[in-house]
């Protein structure tokens, strides 16, 4: 296979509640970018309800590929490789995405990639703007808050990971703790600017380790509430969301640019559904231009689940002669260095 | 016209290739193994040994539910994207009656079951009637208890299935001798069974499945049914898990 042929990658992706399918041509021009949101049907729950995600899926499943193709102008003879999520993620979602895929691939021949969804949250900055190398990735979502360092394409090495609650998690926790609707992150970040983060709450550096503990400062929120309820005192939600947010993100900005010094690089690519919190953003662009790194934010499309950094993701793999088997199976818990 | 047949709707994986009423090749097997791993390596490996490819195969047929969930769901995805992919016809039956055609030489009526958990089955009431198999108590999940109670009073049944033996004494301790049980052979489904009452369908004129269509789990996720019941009882509190 040579490095340079013309490639048309369609992507699957099912790993929790987002139905959603893709083509990218050559690992980094969008196609089509086809995207079925749940939302509103868990919102009722709270939650993401796991057995009534997976029942969605095997509705819109092919019919959002058809669409994705339509979209595309693309022919299934055309493809060169069909990209699925492997992991990590819900299993029985992922398992809809992986059977979709694997059957898809076995009725025309085309070759089948099995993704990491981290990989394909990274390169989503690559459907944007070219990736360059070596970069570190920060990503972070309702389900992982991860820092990847990236010599070249298709090379993954974790540097830390969250121990406990994703970042994105805490977010909808903490939300919950102060009655905002579901999903909390993006009230919890409105609520913020009317509020000043002058409440003291805990940081987690987990000594020079770059992995990330939420689930601690997520106990101090709820403490501290308790505690203020019973002393008969009010506190403002605007400030606990204020100092919350201002917690998670220092930790967040803080770690990401010791993982550039550590790798020596001057490159991060921010990603993940947390990144469209407005504070991180912020911070995390002032931070970088004090120490000279070049910060890229896919737009805020790119950085929630979608098929389409599935497809870029597994580009590369393919270019790499990495197939998978008609026996590929969705892996909950899989990891990424390679 | 060719036939697959797929079946991971129980323990069973069950795939069939049948053209038109007859059967070409089919491989069953009754494992504590993940039917994702192993059905699209079964589907392959059987049409390459009966030298055939994906472009022969003209229609698709599913055992659509009741079973586990998950399993349901990955037959169901696995055929419902071959049929799209190559362009043809999708069919969906139900996985009791799949299991209800090994009685179907029973002088009486059949009761395929389906362990449900909690004491509950999936099951249905059949008999045979110039030479279909035809619904006399329709598919259902029911607490066993309340089952055999409306069992009581009719004729001799078969039960089949590789779960019966759970509740083989309460059967027996409500419907005496009356109740009868499947071999071995007569409790594991048979996606041969599945293909042929795919293309009667066909023949009867049944239309296919549609794009958006789902496998039949004959009951909500546990999520939904709290949440309506809370909706019923005007309760705020939800019932969410999370994920
Ligand atoms: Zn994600």
């Amino acid at each position: 296979m040579s490095k340079t042929a013309k490639s048309l990658v369609l992507g699957i992706e099912t790993s929790c509640d987002e139905t959603a399918a893709a083509v990218v041509e050559d690992g980094h021009i969008l196609k089509s970018n086809i995207i079925s949101s749940q939302m509103e049907i868990h919102r009722r729950f709270g939650g993401v309800v796991p057995e009534v995600a997976s029942r969605r899926h095997v509705e819109r499943v092919t019919s959002i590929i058809e669409q994705a193709l339509g979209e595309a102008k693309v022919t299934k003879e055309e493809l060169s490789a069909v990209a699925v999520t492997q992991g990590p993620g819900l299993v029985g979602a992922l398992l809809i995405g992986i059977s979709a895929a694997k059957a898809f691939s076995f009725a025309t021949g085309v070759p089948l990639v099995g993704v990491h969804h981290i990989a394909g949250h990274i390169y989503a900055s690559h459907l944007v703007e070219p990736l360059r190398f070596p970069l570190v990735a920060l990503v972070a979502s309702g389900g992982h808050t991860e820092l990847i360092y990236m010599p070249e394409h298709n090379r993954f090495e974790r540097l830390g990971r969250t121990r406990d609650d994703a970042a994105g998690e805490a977010f909808d926790k903490v939300a919950r703790v102060l009655e905002l609707p579901y999903p909390g992150g993006p009230h919890i970040d409105r609520l913020a600017k009317a509020g000043a983060p002058h409440l003291d709450l805990p940081r987690s550096w987990l000594g020079d380790s770059l992995d990330f503990s939420f689930s601690g400062l997520k106990s101090a929120v709820i403490n501290l509430l308790h505690n203020s309820q019973q002393r008969g005192e009010t506190i403002e939600k605007a400030d606990l969301a204020a100092s919350f947010q201002a917690s998670v993100v220092e930790v967040l900005v803080e770690k990401a640019v010791r993982a550039t010094r550590l790798k020596g690089v001057s490159e991060l690519v921010l990603a993940g559904g947390v990144s469209a919190n407005s504070a991180l953003r912020e911070a995390l662009a002032s931070r970088c231009r004090e120490e000279g790194i070049i910060l890229r934010v896919p737009p805020l499309e790119l950085c929630t689940d979608n098929a389409a950094m599935i497809a870029a993701a597994g580009t590369y793999q393919f270019r790499d002669g990495q197939f998978a088997g008609l026996d590929l199976n969705a892996t909950a818990n899989l990891s990424l260095d390679r | 016209m060719k036939w697959l047949a797929v079946d991971t709707s129980t323990l069973v994986l069950g795939v069939a290739i049948l053209e038109d009423g007859r059967l070409l090749g089919e491989v069953t097997t009754h494992l504590h193994k993940n039917h994702s791993v192993r059905l699209m390596p079964t589907v392959a490996r059987l049409m390459e040994d009966l030298e055939l490819t994906p472009r022969d195969l003209d229609a698709v047929v599913v055992a659509g539910g009741p079973g586990s969930y998950t399993g349901v769901r990955i037959g169901y995805t696995t055929a419902k994207t071959i049929a799209w992919s190559l362009g043809i016809p999708l069919y969906s039956v139900s996985s009791l009656v799949v299991l209800a055609m090994n009685g179907f030489r029973f002088p009486g009526e059949i009761v395929p079951l389906f362990d449900a958990r909690r004491d509950r089955v999936y099951t249905g009431l059949y008999g045979v009637n110039e030479g279909e198999l035809v619904p006399i108590l329709s598919e259902r999940v029911i607490d066993i208890e309340s089952w055999l109670k409306e069992l009581v009073g009719r004729g001799p049944i078969l039960f089949m299935g590789e779960d019966v033996i759970r509740f083989q004494e309460r059967i027996l301790s409500v419907l005496g001798d009356l109740a009868h049980f499947g071999v071995p052979a007569e409790n594991v489904s048979r996606a041969s069974s599945l293909g042929m009452l795919g293309h009667r369908r066909y023949q009867q004129g049944v239309p296919p499945e549609k794009e958006d269509a789902a496998p039949n789990y004959l009951q909500l996720a546990e999520a939904e049914a709290k949440w309506l019941q809370n909706q019923a009882n005007g309760g705020e509190e939800n019932g969410a898990a999370t994920h």
